[in-house]
């Protein structure tokens, strides 16, 4: 027997894994390094990022001009944006010429849509029905009687000329989606409908719409849509581009509601039908609810996509935030070098929160379905 | 005792019911349809506007600052709806071509392993994304090109480009004797290029090892225009800008309007057309990735070789939707004053003749007829190269 015996009796603790692979020069190492082009296009990229933030970031604020009376402060100061000037205008681009004793309608308009918004897109709200009941037919008549004026509730009448600014970029967004959306689930069941003349109608509608740019069909609302009408209907000036705007709307909505009628399985209709639903009942009761609820990433990128088609209502001289800014830009009080870039950086950023805002819930809710559906 | 048998099924009964409805849904929309064109129709003669197409050869009397063909304020209407059509054609076509191999750039650099590459892509495609085009082309127009200085500042490159605020000034070429075999003599050597690529492949199908064929295409590619211009002269001289006086003249001039709404276009559009890219990749399963990965192929190799070609089926849909989305957004030209189809034709044609319906109708049915035939092409294409289900 050899002395030399030795038995572990307990396993050796586990080494730590090597210093190289864990830490942040570990996570460095796998996401930046990892191999000689990784590290060359992470050292051209650092350097520009190195060249070009400072000055970005030092721009944006210690050598901006915060607060000026005019632009004689941002005339100076070359290398910085002038928020001065965006906050000197900040009640003009919110509200345009709406006078400003009356702002508050405006405000009170924006909350209740808010609240409704929320209410609808909020996944566990309750009584979502009468929500919807409010949004699609409550809400559209109270914001006219507020914004537009009414003798009866003394509010004083506002011509929708001076309408402007963020307000309007919202009602044109709000309004085509408070309408399209109707419009779209019957133009989306006409889709699918076993009639053949209401399937006719409504593929041409849709595919015609979609076939064309939007700025041809505020121009035909603009243009046309006087001439369609008998002189005592004609509609006002602000009327038009809406009414092209939710026709419009429609088209692209209807497409993602017939997706998600596509998607349903096909036991769901003929449950649907072995219960003796009639057909408006099958879709009301089974297949829309169902199939609106899937769709509602689909209808937010939507909105969005309308959220920043409302710029183009300037053609027809609606005074949209864009329009606003530029309109505020031509200002000499203010006119700099730096004004121009400033003013569309900031449309820029609100543009970007806003969307982003609503991507992110809709991304939200797309995970949420998927996690119900891959259980 | 036997049962009797069941007898048949009745035939559903032919139901009335939908017939009527769809025939009276038929009838108020004819109604509604002849009021309007009555209402239109009363409405244009009450104004005297034309209710034909009279002014189609009518002097348009305007002038256009970029046409593709022979125009001048003398011209007739019909032929400024020729410039504005072929300006679009060439934004769209020119934006198509930029635009898709830009967003595949980014989508891929979206799904690279290096963290800064992939976050600065993410980054591209929010901003992209989240802000509205017409910003963009704003921006790009108004605070950066009209920004730049006069021609006597230009920023020149040598003497090769100038850029100012009147636009981008590039050498142009100048046909010269040369020129037809020089085109002739690429056209054979792409020609024959095609062919040695497809013997070659028949047989590396057939035997598995193929012939080179990169090098002598190459060679031919380079060799053979380069034969032309030596026995029958240079094919073309290049045109310099130059300063004289306030103005830079000769060369070719790219206008400030041409350029933002090119280079919004693209870059807007690579946004949407690198999220379709790296959702089309990500679909793809990720054991053909990992069995590339296990061939040895290296990342460049695997996107083209493996995940890209199946990709594709996935991708190619929504980016000829893309592809459209090009062309229906030129028309955002009519804001920064570029003469496309809508800011022409449906601009100032509709201003000077009146004839609202007329150019409606045709500028609508333009862009319609432009995405019925991409549709078209769309279904032949999916028809043709749709997943097999065996």
């Amino acid at each position: 027997m050899t002395d030399a015996a030795f038995v572990r009796l307990a396993p050796a603790p586990a080494l730590s894994p090597p210093a190289s692979l864990v830490g942040p020069w570990g996570w460095a190492r796998a996401n930046l390094f990892s191999s000689a082009t990784s590290t060359g296009s992470t050292l051209v990229l650092a350097a520009l990022a190195l060249w070009f933030l400072p000055s970005l970031i030092g721009w944006a604020t210690w050598k901006a001009v915060w607060i000026a009376p005019d632009g004689a402060a941002c005339r100076l100061a070359q290398d910085g944006a002038c928020w001065a000037f965006v906050a000197q205008k900040w009640q003009y681009l919110l509200y345009g010429s709406y006078p400003e004793s009356e702002h508050w309608r405006v405000n009170v308009t924006e909350v209740m849509g808010a609240v409704l918004i929320g209410w609808l897109l909020w996944t566990g709200a309750p009584r979502k029905l009468l929500g919807a009941a409010l949004f699609f037919f409550v809400y559209p008549i109270v914001a006219f009687v507020l914004l537009h004026g009414s003798a009866i509730f003394g509010l004083p009448y506002v011509d929708t000329i001076r309408w402007g600014g963020v307000f309007v970029s919202l009602l044109v967004s709000l309004v085509g989606i408070v309408f399209s959306l109707p419009l779209g689930v019957l133009l989306a069941l006409g889709r699918r409908s076993t009639r053949p003349v209401v399937k006719a109608l409504s593929v041409t509608y849709i595919e015609v719409v979609r076939g064309v740019p939007f700025i041809t069909v505020l121009f035909m609302a603009n243009n046309l849509l006087p001439l369609f009408v008998p002189d005592d209907y004609a509609p006002d000036r602000f009327l038009r581009p809406l009414v092209g705007t939710v026709l419009f709307a429609a088209a692209y909505l209807a497409e993602e509601v017939r997706g998600g009628l596509q998607s349903l399985p096909k036991g769901q209709y003929e449950g649907a039908a072995a219960l003796g639903f009639g057909y408006w009942r099958a879709m009301g009761l089974v297949a829309l609810p169902q199939a609106l609820t899937l769709v509602i990433p689909g209808i937010v990128n939507n909105f969005i996509g309308l959220f920043k088609d409302t710029t183009l209502v300037s053609i027809v001289d609606m005074a949209d935030f864009l329009s606003a800014m530029d309109n505020a830009m031509k200002d000499t009080v203010w006119s700099g070098p730096t004004i121009l870039v400033t003013g569309y950086v900031f449309a820029g950023i609100f543009y970007y929160v806003f969307c982003a805002a609503m991507s992110a819930y809709a991304r939200g809710v797309e995970k949420r379905l998927a996690a119900g559906r891959n259980r | 005792m036997s049962i009797a048998p069941a007898s048949p099924p009745r035939a559903p009964s032919l139901s009335l019911g939908p017939i009527v409805a769809q025939g009276a849904l038929l009838v108020v929309i004819a109604a509604l349809i002849y009021e309007a064109a009555a209402n239109v129709t009363a409405h244009m003669q009450a104004q005297g506007v034309p209710t034909g197409f009279g002014f189609w050869n009518q002097t348009a009397g305007f002038d256009i600052n970029l046409s593709l063909i022979d125009y001048s304020s003398l011209s007739t209407y019909g032929r400024a709806f020729w410039v504005g059509l072929l300006n679009t054609a060439m934004v769209g076509a020119l934006g198509i071509l930029f635009a898709t191999p830009l967003g595949f750039l980014v989508g891929v650099a979206r799904l690279s392993p290096n963290w800064l590459l992939s976050r600065l892509a993410f980054a591209y495609v929010e901003l992209m994304r989240n802000t509205p085009l017409l910003l963009q082309l704003f921006f790009w127009y108004n605070a950066v090109l009209k920004a730049l200085p006069a021609p006597k500042q230009s920023l020149a490159f040598g003497d090769w480009l100038f850029l100012n605020n009147r636009g981008l000034y590039v050498p142009k070429p100048i046909a010269e004797g040369g020129v037809w075999p020089f085109v002739g003599a690429i056209a054979a050597a792409i020609l024959v290029s095609i062919v040695l690529w497809r013997r070659a492949k028949v047989q590396r199908d057939a035997t598995g090892a193929g012939g080179a064929v990169l090098a002598p295409s190459i060679i031919l590619l380079a060799g053979l225009p380069l034969l032309a211009a030596i026995i029958f002269g240079p094919p073309f001289t290049l045109d310099f800008a130059k300063l004289s006086g306030f103005n830079l003249h000769g060369g070719l001039q790219l206008f400030p309007e041409f350029a933002a709404l090119l280079f919004g276009l693209v870059v807007y559009t690579a946004g949407f057309i690198a999220e379709i890219v790296r959702a089309g990749v990500l679909a793809t399963a990720k054991g053909q990735t990992e069995a590339a990965a296990a061939l040895g192929l290296p990342r460049s190799l695997s996107l083209r070789l493996v995940v890209v070609p199946q990709a594709m089926r996935l991708i190619i849909p929504p980016l000829a939707s893309q592809w459209l989305n090009i062309v229906k957004n030129s028309s955002l030209a009519v804001f920064i004053g570029f003469p496309d189809l809508v800011q022409i034709f449906a601009g100032t044609v509709l201003n000077q003749t009146q004839a609202a319906m007329q150019v409606m109708a045709i500028t609508m049915g333009v862009y319609l007829a432009i995405s019925l035939l991409l549709s078209a092409a769309l279904n032949f294409f999916n028809a043709r190269f749709a997943l097999k289900e065996r």
